[in-house]
């Protein structure tokens, strides 16, 4: 018997650092900035706030630790660090208007070297005695849960037992989507990300909205990564190991046709088809593992495909996604 | 009535062509600044001195014979990788699947040499890899772009999740031909007979792949530039529109470019399997597909130039491994180094494609 009580709160921990990222770059995109930094942005969000943290715990025992700090300097850090890079990438594209493909994969590499740069030679630098970077005490308070979750059997392992960002995250996603939908400057943005010319002539200023969308969108996404590190790897940093998840968090937000509400439910999907190859029961035929961790490229591909196909309006990607904009060219 | 209104102190203007000579001569300029930026940063962090960290970057490349043939080895892959990739980028058809394109172009070869090995004689076997991973690196773009043709699917996006479709595929087949049982790893490929292993030309075991990187790079130029498919390419990329005007069948164009694109990653994925590494790992590729689109965009899509960005990349990631283990820093520092370069030298390209001018009578308030 498949056993969902355990599998669903381990696919929803997974989906987390997803929706953070595709959250973010749902917001980046409806701007007309694919930016594909977004893996490297959310490892330097991870090791910004990770360097935080370490910083703070250095030389504490967990009761001298102020639960409300050791929260709030590494979500601080996590928040600048990733409000850097995003910053970076909206000198280069719209000031600059550089290529946006290329920045964003620069972006990555960067990012992913910082991350593992850091992640690796912090202990060295700092000078410290520690073997490694495990920040157990600041994760214990960022995995902090309701003590009802414990008491209610299945209901609260469902929905009671995540650490605050978990629910931050649902949150953030919804707020994106009223935003995107109900509000004027949501209007706006995606009228940036669809015509800037014609939201130029109305009197938005492109510029602006395309930093503001993609520098929020930065720092969303870094959450995802500080998530990761603090919750679901509880506190410990190991290079490479958040893997190419910012990669499927792009991914997500194709197969969420650019819409944040539906993001919440499809990155629960989505991390589950991560962890899917980890819960069938293959016997010895490892090999079958493998194919089951293509399944959310593969459902991305067909959900792109078929969107593609039907061509309906409004779930096409914003018309003048990755093309930098320059008023004085036609 | 209020007329004040502060006219701005410059404004952007687009550039007319530049000379060759003064754009690179930006390009040269953005490169020392980004080297004098990069000397800041690793004395500010790690408190080495930058010369010596230099010295020992160029040691890293250049420093033994040994050495210099592996950075000749690693530009040539890089190269042929950036080569497939530009005719779709001149089209304006951004194929980041370079990666997986590749990747299944050494998982076809590895096929070939597993499964074929003692039913055919060497050269066949040979022949037949050769075949299979030119047609599975075509068949892994082709399919982006039948979609891109028909139904106008974002390929960026298609592509991009290609890769990852084609590293769990081959994940699955190191773990179903592993060798010896249980490692999960495929180890190297007929190690005995050799059979699929390219021979080796003028003693040198790299030469093979540089003279054939060195070939497809001369092709290449001269397809983009003086053939009528260079022309219809160009066309599509600079307005679709017109290239409908004229008569230029775009669907077409864009499935040809991208299977040509497709199946030169493919060569790479063979040369790699068959003349350099002998054996299949899901990340055989290195991140060439992604460097790659670095490389072709930094030298502007022109094929020539891209033998110098090329070498500028693999020369900044060699010399990273060699200050990782002089300086007892992480391999990673070399990723850092390599974006901030790259951050300098897409800033420069605004000052080449545009001009600021000082507006008359700045700050002036009328």
């Amino acid at each position: 018997m498949f056993d969902f009580i355990t599998f669903i709160p381990r696919a929803v921990m997974q989906g987390i650092p997803l929706l953070f990222g595709s959250t973010g770059e749902t917001l980046t995109e409806k701007s007309g900035n694919l930016n594909l930094g977004i893996p490297g942005i959310m490892y330097v969000g991870g090791i910004c706030g990770v360097i935080g943290s370490f910083f703070y715990e250095a030389g504490k025992s967990a009761a001298e630790m102020n639960a409300f700090l050791a929260i709030l300097i590494p979500l601080l850090c996590c928040l600048l660090g990733s409000l850097l890079m995003g910053l970076l990438y909206c000198f280069l594209t719209v000031t600059l208007r550089a290529n946006q493909n290329v920045t964003g994969l620069a972006l990555t590499t960067f990012g992913v070297g910082f991350g593992n740069f850091f992640g690796g030679s912090l202990i060295k630098l700092s000078g410290s005695e520690l073997p490694s970077i495990i920040l157990t005490n600041t994760s214990n308070i960022f995995r902090r849960h309701l003590a009802v979750g414990d008491s209610t059997g299945a209901f609260g392992k469902l929905f009671l037992s995540y650490g605050f960002l978990a629910y931050l995250a649902v949150l953030i996603a919804l707020a994106a989507a009223r935003v995107l939908n109900r509000t004027r400057t949501g209007l706006h943005l995606r009228a940036v990300g669809e015509s800037p010319n014609t939201a130029d002539a109305a009197g938005v200023n492109v510029s602006r909205y395309k930093y503001a969308a993609t520098c929020i969108g930065s720092m969303i996404a870094g959450l995802g990564g500080l998530y990761y590190v603090m919750d679901y790897a509880s506190g410990m940093w190991t290079n490479n190991a958040f893997g190419d998840r910012g990669w499927l968090a792009i991914a997500l937000v194709i197969f969420t046709v650019w819409r944040p509400n539906v993001g919440v439910l499809a990155s629960f999907l989505f991390g589950g088809l991560y962890i899917l190859h980890m819960y069938i029961p293959s016997g010895m035929n490892l090999a079958v593992k493998e194919l089951y961790k293509m399944a959310p490229y593969v459902v991305t591909i067909v959900v792109l495909v078929l969107s593609s196909m039907r061509n309906k309006r409004e779930n096409q990607p914003p018309a003048s996604l990755g093309l930098p904009y320059f008023r004085e060219e036609r | 009535m209020n007329n004040k209104k502060r006219s701005p102190l410059f404004h952007v203007a687009k550039r007319a062509a530049l000379p060759w000579y003064k754009s690179w001569a930006i390009r040269g300029g953005a490169v020392l600044l980004a080297l004098l930026a990069c000397g800041l940063i690793t004395t500010l962090v790690t408190g080495e001195d930058p010369i010596a960290v230099y010295v020992s970057m160029w040691e890293g490349s250049f420093g033994t014979s040994r050495r210099f043939w592996v950075l000749l080895q690693n530009i040539a892959m890089l190269l042929c990788v950036s080569l497939a990739v530009t005719p779709a980028f001149r089209m304006r058809c951004w194929n980041l699947g370079g990666e997986g394109q590749a990747l299944i172009g050494c998982l076809a070869a590895a096929a070939c040499m597993i499964r074929l090995s003692g039913k055919l004689p060497n050269a066949l076997v040979i022949a037949c890899m050769c075949v299979a991973s030119i047609l599975a690196g075509a068949v892994w773009a082709g399919i982006p772009a039948l979609f891109k043709a028909k139904y106008n699917t974002n390929e960026t996006l298609f592509t991009l999740m290609m890769n990852y479709v084609a590293t769990q595929l081959v994940a699955y087949y190191c773990v179903v031909w592993e060798n010896p049982k249980g490692s999960g790893q495929i180890g190297i490929i007929n190690p005995n007979s050799q059979i699929g292993w390219f021979p080796v030309v003028g003693g040198q075991k790299y030469l093979l792949n540089i003279l054939v990187v060195a070939v497809v790079c001369v092709l290449m130029h001269i397809y983009l530039n003086y053939s009528k498919h260079g022309y219809e390419i160009a066309v599509v990329g600079e307005s679709e529109r017109t290239a409908r005007y004229v008569g230029i069948k775009v669907e077409r164009v864009i499935v040809r470019t991208m299977l040509l694109s497709g199946a030169l990653c493919g060569l790479a994925g063979l040369l790699l399997v068959g003349s350099t590494n002998h054996t299949l790992t899901p990340t055989l590729v290195e991140g060439r597909g992604f460097t790659a689109v670095m490389v072709a965009w930094l030298a502007k899509f022109n094929p020539v130039w891209m033998i110098l960005t090329s070498l500028l990349l693999v020369f900044l990631s060699r010399g990273a491994g060699e200050i990782a283990t002089n300086f007892g820093l992480n391999q990673s520092f070399g990723d850092i180094l390599t974006g901030v370069i790259l951050f300098f030298i897409i800033g420069s390209e605004f000052f080449i494609n545009y001009q600021i001018k000082l507006t008359k009578g700045a700050g002036k308030e009328d």
